[in-house]
């Protein structure tokens, strides 16, 4: 047993030693143009907690399907031979994950790190990123402060934001007709923070916020809340609960027999995932925002089925966010023949992109915000489902430049 | 008025489906003196034994609501059979950490192979919709789950108090040496009523399918609203246990009705009051406190 552990040790030992041979003397060699002569692309993430199935393990391996891409494309053309894809689990902590970054930064030599679900673990990657001055590109964090007071030269912010959600739904709901509404937010950062932008959007949209109740977070029984939410009789209930909680409510929403009353339900933050657990049958009708959707025409699609060959599910807009992310970054150093940050940074600065996540998408060089087309979904009913995950019918497209924050209002100072 | 009757009514509800779940956890405790910190897992897995149950073998609900607790009783007297009755004449802390373990390996155990975003349930059709008396309107779920409690706390109480089984079961605990020395097998009985308690979480868990979001952290929140029902009841006191969930289930339902970020807090505030003036709970024994 000791020999043959031997022999395969010796074994790994001497294919490792080929393979950096190869990375410092093929083609793309590129004396001293990149770091360790490889480029280094780290998913930190949440691999076991509540956000494990919209981003985790499925968002490192899209990040694994835009590299083998990348390479393919490229082939002895490309800059660089070797490009590895590390991963790390967050755990939903920011202390963890600013350990973790550091970590990936120094240690694991990461170029680029992306993701980073949890907006305040996102803020704490932010800040690891400006001090090491290494690339961060947020995809499935949703705090707008990292455009904002929070925001620096290294990090850029990719799929949505809380603005935006509030600006998709809470407009596009009220100027649909759903005027009158009543807001049940979680009491914790995120949901004060969407509470507070989907006050302001559906008011700029000539509609009235009724009241707006605190729950505890997290919480099992939303019965009453809806019932006193209801006395008011608004057109529309706009949850801002996630994951589990958000389950909940839907369900006692449905048991309380609201839709039947004429009272809608519209979502701050939901993802496919949420609706493929709790099924079709129990989200009827329900409306959210969504920054991407894999059924939207034969482009997603066609990306959305190689990922299901790879995962076996379709993806969430996390997951595609993240292979967007990673390619147009691979793209840059491609260009620039560099890993070095700051020249990727320039590269990436005001640069219009359209690929089959960001459409008409811009990366705006003052605050990092990266803007493109979102969406105002809608769950079909049962009978229109032809597939399974064909849950959304994507009932209004919101243009890059009305969906997020204006630059007029973004209070980023991005200095140096 | 109608709305205080309204919620008063939703508290009910609320509060039989807590005692429900208590209820377990009180038997237990009254007759092994085990800690039963699993129990919120064990609530969970019968949620998700229903589901899958659902979703595999098409076992709608009635028939979870028999099957999954015969199933977990028999995952109870393994339970018991294996760990527990090892260290039962031990510090009731292995015991406590013995559960404590057991809830972190069945919540893993259960993202392992179902994910973390939780699994759909089908309401069973006949109890879709709502009932309205006068201006109180309550989903028929809710009156379902209401109804159903009470008569399973009913049956329990009675098989404990006014059964040959029940009474033997008493004796046992109360008085091991004596009725040992009356020719009963003291033993015999712990197994089965901890199979018993065991069943009974898991029959909440599919009571709760339905209506709340079956995730394999489902037991995690719900477990500690479960131990304040049973302190405030007094610990093993099966009357204190139902009376105590419901008296949690009103005054979170009025608490979320008038002070809605605090609704949570004061079960908490409710336990301390009870505590401070009767530290064993309000059917508790003195021992046990």
């Amino acid at each position: 047993m000791s020999t043959k552990r031997l022999v395969m040790t010796a074994a790994a030992a001497a294919g490792a030693l080929t393979l950096s041979a190869c990375g410092s003397g093929g083609p793309g060699g590129a004396d001293g143009e990149f770091t360790d002569d490889k480029v280094v692309l780290a998913v930190l993430n949440d691999a076991s907690g509540v956000y494990k199935d919209v981003s985790g393990p499925n968002s490192v391996k899209a990040v694994e399907m835009a590299v083998a891409d990348f390479q393919e494309k490229y082939g002895d053309e490309a800059v660089v031979d070797t490009i590895e894809v590390t991963s790390a689990d967050h755990q939903n902590k920011p202390d963890v994950a600013n350990t973790q970054a550091q970590a990936l930064y120094d240690r694991e030599m990461a170029d680029i790190i992306l993701d980073v679900p949890t907006s305040s673990a996102a803020l704490a990657v932010a800040t690891q990123a400006a001090e090491k001055k290494k690339l961060y590109i947020n995809i499935s964090g949703g705090t707008t402060e990292l455009t904002n007071a929070q925001c620096n030269k290294y990090t850029f912010h990719w799929a949505y934001d809380t603005y935006q959600l509030a600006q998709t739904t809470g407009t596009a709901v009220t100027e649909g007709g759903g005027t009158d509404w009543q807001i049940i937010y979680p009491d914790y950062a995120f949901g004060q923070d969407m509470n507070k932008n989907f006050t302001a959007a559906i008011e700029a949209a000539g509609g009235t916020v009724g009241g707006s109740i605190a729950t505890p977070f997290p919480n099992d029984n939303f019965s009453t809340f809806l019932t006193r939410a209801a006395a008011e009789d608004p057109d529309i209930i706009g949850t801002m609960q996630a994951g589990g909680d958000l389950i909940n409510l839907v369900k006692q929403y449905n048991e309380a027999g609201l839709k039947d009353q004429g009272i809608g339900l519209a979502v701050g933050l939901m993802f496919i995932t949420d609706i493929h657990s709790l099924g079709v049958e129990e989200m009827e009708g329900v409306q959210f925002a969504d920054a991407w959707y894999w059924n939207f025409d034969d482009e997603n699609r066609e990306w959305a089925d190689r990922f299901m060959e790879e995962t076996g599910v379709r993806p969430s807009f996390a997951n595609a966010g993240n292979y967007s992310a990673a390619m147009n970054y691979l793209e840059a150093i491609q260009e620039e023949g560099t890993d070095d940050a700051d020249t990727i940074v320039a590269h990436l600065e005001g640069k219009e992109i359209d690929d089959f996540f960001l459409r008409n998408g811009k990366v705006r060089a003052e605050d990092h915000r990266v803007i493109h087309d979102v969406y105002l979904a809608q769950v079909k009913a049962p009978g229109d489902v032809e597939e399974d995950w064909d849950y959304q019918e994507i009932i209004a497209t919101i243009p890059a430049e009305d969906a997020f924050m204006p630059l007029e209002q973004s209070t980023c100072e991005m200095g140096d | 008025m109608n709305e205080i009757l309204q919620y008063t009514v939703q508290g009910l509800a609320a509060g039989s489906f807590y005692a429900l779940a208590a209820l377990g956890l009180a038997v237990i405790f009254g007759v092994l003196g085990v800690v039963n910190f699993a129990h919120g897992a064990v609530y969970m897995l019968g949620a998700v034994t229903a589901a899958v149950l659902l979703d595999t073998l098409g076992v709608n609900f009635w028939l979870a609501l028999i099957v999954v607790p015969v199933l977990l009783f028999i995952f109870g007297v393994l339970l018991e059979r294996v760990f527990i009755s090892r260290l039962i004449a031990l510090d009731p802390l292995y015991n406590f950490l013995l559960t404590f373990g057991l809830t972190l390996l069945l919540v893993d155990l259960v993202k392992r192979q179902y994910g973390v975003s939780g699994l759909p349930y089908t309401r069973p059709e006949m109890l879709s919709g709502q009932l309205q008396v006068g201006e109180i309107r309550l989903p028929t779920f809710q009156v379902f789950v209401l109804v159903f409690s009470v008569l399973v706390c009913l049956a329990v109480w009675l098989l404990l108090t006014r059964t040959k089984i029940g009474m033997i079961v008493r004796a046992s605990t109360e008085k091991a040496e004596l009725t040992r020395a009356l020719g009963v097998d003291v033993n015999k009985w712990v197994t089965p009523v901890f199979g018993f308690g065991i069943a009974l979480a898991g029959l909440a868990g599919v009571l709760a399918a339905p209506f709340r979001a079956i995730t394999a952290d489902m037991g995690s929140s719900f477990i500690i609203i479960l131990f304040a029902v049973v302190v405030i009841g007094g610990l093993g006191s099966i009357l204190g246990a139902v009376v105590a969930g419901f008296l949690v289930g009103l005054v979170e339902v009025f608490g979320q009705a008038y002070a809605p970020a605090l609704s949570q807090i004061v079960i908490f505030i409710l336990m301390a009051l009870v505590i401070l003036l009767r530290p064993a709970g309000l059917f508790g024994k003195e021992e046990h406190a």
